[in-house]
C-alpha cells in the first residue's frame, strides 16, 4: 500500500513541476466547452438541451490529452522498467500511476464542469447531478485510457492511434454520463445512470490495471 | 417464381438501386478481397523465390 | 488424451499449418460456391414478395449474414488472440491479425447494406437505432485493431498488444451495446423499431441461414489464404520457408 501511495505521492509531485502540462487539458476543457455556445448560437434552450454532451465530450477530450504521457516519460528514462523488476507488485504502482492521471487530468474537470454548466443556463440541482457523473465517470475514463495508454507505449504515431483505441471504449462512459444529466433535466430519476457508471467504474478498476500492467509488460519485453 | 421477365427481374419492384446496390457491393468487395490476399501471398512466394535464386546463384559463383 | 493434445499442437506450428490451411482452401471456396448458389437462389427466386417491403426485403439476404459474421469474426478473433497470449502459440496471433480486415469488410457491408435498406424503408440512409450504432462501433473497434497491429513492427509485440486490445473489446462489446440500447430507447422520439419486423417465412429463414453459411465459409477462406502470406512473410528466414515455395 505504500508503494501505491509513493508512486501517487511521486507523479503528483513530478506534474508539478511540469505545470504546463496538467493546465493544457484543463484549458482545452475550458475553451472547447465555450467555443460550441459561439458556433451554435446563445440560445438558452437549445444550449441547455446539449450542455450535458458537449461537457461530456469535451470531458472525454480533454483526458485523452493526458493520456500519452501517462506512462512514455517514466518508459523513456528507465524508471518503468525498474518499477517491473521492484518487489512491490506492478499492477499496484500502476493503480497509483492511474490515480495520479486522474487527480491531474479528471478532478480538476469534475471541479470546474459547474462554473462550465452555467454558460449553458444549468440549474443548481442539474449542476450537482453534472458534477456528481462527471466525479463517477471521469475515473472510468482515465482507467480505460491506461489500458489504450500502454497498449501504445513507444509505438510510431502513438497518439493518433491511442485516441482510435479508446475512444470507441468510452462510448458507454458517455451514454450514461451525458444521460443521467439529460434525464435530470427531463424530470426523470438519474439514480440508474448513475448506478451504472459508479457499476462500470468498479469493474474497471478491478480490470484495467491488470490489464494495463500485461500491456506495459509486452511493451517492456 | 414471381418475375415474369428479365427486366422485372432486374428492376425489383422499384428497388433496384437499393437491392442491387447491397448485392453488388457485397459482390464487388467479396472479390476483391481474395484477390488481394492471394496477390498478396504469391509476392511473397516471388521475393522468396527470388531470394533464394539469389542464394544459389552465390553459391555456385563461389564454387567456381 | 494427452496423444491428442500432441496432435492439435502439432498443428500449432507455422510450419505444419501452413500446408494444412493450403489443403483446406479449396473446400471451404467450394462450399462458398455452393451455399452461394443455393442461398441466392432462395433469396431471388425462391422467396416470395414481402407484403409490407416489397422486393427491398431482399437486401436482407446480404444484410442480416454480414452483420452476423462481423461480430462472430470478432469472437473468432479474440479466441485466437487469446489463445495465442495464453498458450504462446505463433499461429494463433497470425490467425487473428488475418481475420480483422474480413471482419472489418463484414461490419463495413452490414453498414452499407443497412444503409440502403433504411433509405426506402425509413427515408433515411442512417438513423441511430441501436444495433446500427453498435455495428459502427464494432468497426471502429476492427479499425482500432488493425491500425494497432500495423503501427508495431515486431510481430510478436503486436501479436500480444493486439490480443488485449481485443479481448479488452470483447468484454467492452456487450456493454456498449446495452448501453446504446438504453440511449436509443431513452430518445425514443428519433428511432423506429426495427424488432417489428414483419413475420419472418420460412423460406427466408433458410435464404438467410445459406447466405449466412456463405459467408462463413467464405471468410475462413480468405482468412486462411491471409494466414499463408503471413506466415511466409514472418518466418521467411527459417530453413522451411524455403523449401515449402519450390
Amino acid at each position: 500500500m505504500s508503494a501505491f501511495l509513493a508512486t501517487v505521492r511521486r507523479d503528483l509531485l513530478l506534474a508539478l513541476r511540469r505545470k504546463s502540462e496538467v493546465l493544457t487539458a484543463v484549458f482545452f476543457f475550458v475553451i472547447v466547452t465555450s467555443l460550441f455556445p459561439l458556433g451554435i448560437g446563445p440560445e438558452p434552450v437549445l444550449l441547455k438541451k446539449i450542455a450535458p454532451g458537449i461537457l461530456w465530450v469535451a470531458a472525454l477530450l480533454a483526458t485523452l490529452l493526458g493520456l500519452p504521457r501517462l506512462f512514455s516519460a517514466d518508459h523513456l528514462d528507465g524508471t518503468l522498467e525498474q518499477m517491473a523488476l521492484s518487489p512491490s507488485p506492478l499492477g499496484l504502482l500502476v493503480a497509483g500511476k492511474i490515480l495520479a492521471h486522474w487527480l491531474l487530468c479528471g478532478l480538476p474537470l469534475v471541479l470546474l464542469a459547474p462554473v462550465l454548466g452555467l454558460q449553458f443556463d444549468l440549474d443548481a440541482s442539474t449542476l450537482g447531478i453534472l458534477t456528481l457523473a462527471l466525479f463517477l465517470g471521469t475515473p472510468l475514463l482515465s482507467l480505460i485510457g491506461a489500458i489504450g495508454a500502454a497498449l501504445t507505449l513507444g509505438v510510431r504515431g502513438g497518439g493518433v492511434l491511442l485516441a482510435l483505441l479508446v475512444l470507441p471504449l468510452y462510448i458507454p462512459a458517455l451514454i450514461f454520463g451525458a444521460g443521467a444529466v439529460e434525464a435530470h433535466i427531463a424530470g426523470l430519476d438519474a439514480g440508474g445512470h448513475l448506478s451504472l457508471l459508479a457499476a462500470m467504474l468498479v469493474v474497471a478498476g478491478f480490470f484495467a490495471p491488470w490489464a494495463t500492467t500485461a500491456a506495459l509488460r509486452i511493451a517492456l519485453e | 417464381m414471381q418475375w415474369n421477365s428479365v427486366g422485372e427481374f432486374f428492376a425489383m419492384g422499384g428497388y433496384a438501386l437499393y437491392v442491387w446496390g447491397s448485392f453488388g457491393a457485397c459482390a464487388l468487395l467479396m472479390i476483391a478481397e481474395p484477390f488481394l490476399a492471394k496477390r498478396r501471398l504469391s509476392e511473397v512466394r516471388k521475393s522468396l523465390i527470388r531470394e533464394r535464386l539469389a542464394d544459389e546463384l552465390e553459391l555456385q559463383q563461389r564454387s567456381q | 488424451m494427452r496423444q491428442s493434445i500432441i496432435h492439435w499442437f502439432k498443428f500449432a506450428s507455422p510450419q505444419s499449418f501452413y500446408p494444412l490451411a493450403g489443403r483446406m482452401i479449396p473446400w471451404f471456396w467450394a462450399a462458398t460456391a455452393a451455399f452461394g448458389i443455393a442461398g441466392l437462389w432462395i433469396s431471388f427466386f425462391v422467396a416470395p414478395t414481402d407484403a409490407q417491403q416489397g422486393e427491398g426485403y431482399r437486401i436482407i439476404f446480404v444484410h442480416v449474414p454480414a452483420s452476423w459474421m462481423s461480430m462472430f469474426i470478432y469472437l473468432v478473433m479474440a479466441f485466437w488472440a487469446g489463445l495465442g497470449l495464453a498458450l504462446n502459440t505463433r499461429v494463433s496471433g497470425m490467425m487473428a491479425q488475418a481475420l480483422a480486415p474480413t471482419g472489418a469488410l463484414m461490419a463495413a457491408l452490414s453498414l452499407w447494406t443497412g444503409a440502403l435498406w433504411g433509405k426506402p424503408m425509413w427515408g433515411a440512409w442512417w438513423v441511430w437505432d441501436a444495433r446500427l450504432t453498435s455495428e459502427l462501433i464494432l468497426f471502429f473497434l476492427y479499425l482500432g485493431f488493425m491500425a494497432l497491429q500495423a503501427a508495431i513492427d515486431d510481430p510478436r509485440r503486436a501479436d500480444k498488444a493486439g490480443a488485449i486490445l481485443a479481448l479488452v473489446g470483447v468484454v467492452n462489446i456487450p456493454i456498449i451495446y446495452f448501453s446504446v440500447k438504453w440511449w436509443n430507447t431513452l430518445h425514443q422520439g428519433s428511432t423506429i423499431n426495427l424488432t417489428k419486423a414483419p413475420s419472418m417465412a420460412q423460406t427466408m429463414l433458410w435464404g438467410m441461414l445459406l447466405m449466412a453459411l456463405c459467408f462463413w465459409m467464405y471468410s475462413i477462406a480468405v482468412a486462411l489464404t491471409r494466414v499463408r502470406a503471413i506466415i511466409l512473410e514472418r518466418e521467411r528466414h527459417t530453413e522451411w520457408v524455403k523449401h515449402a515455395v519450390e
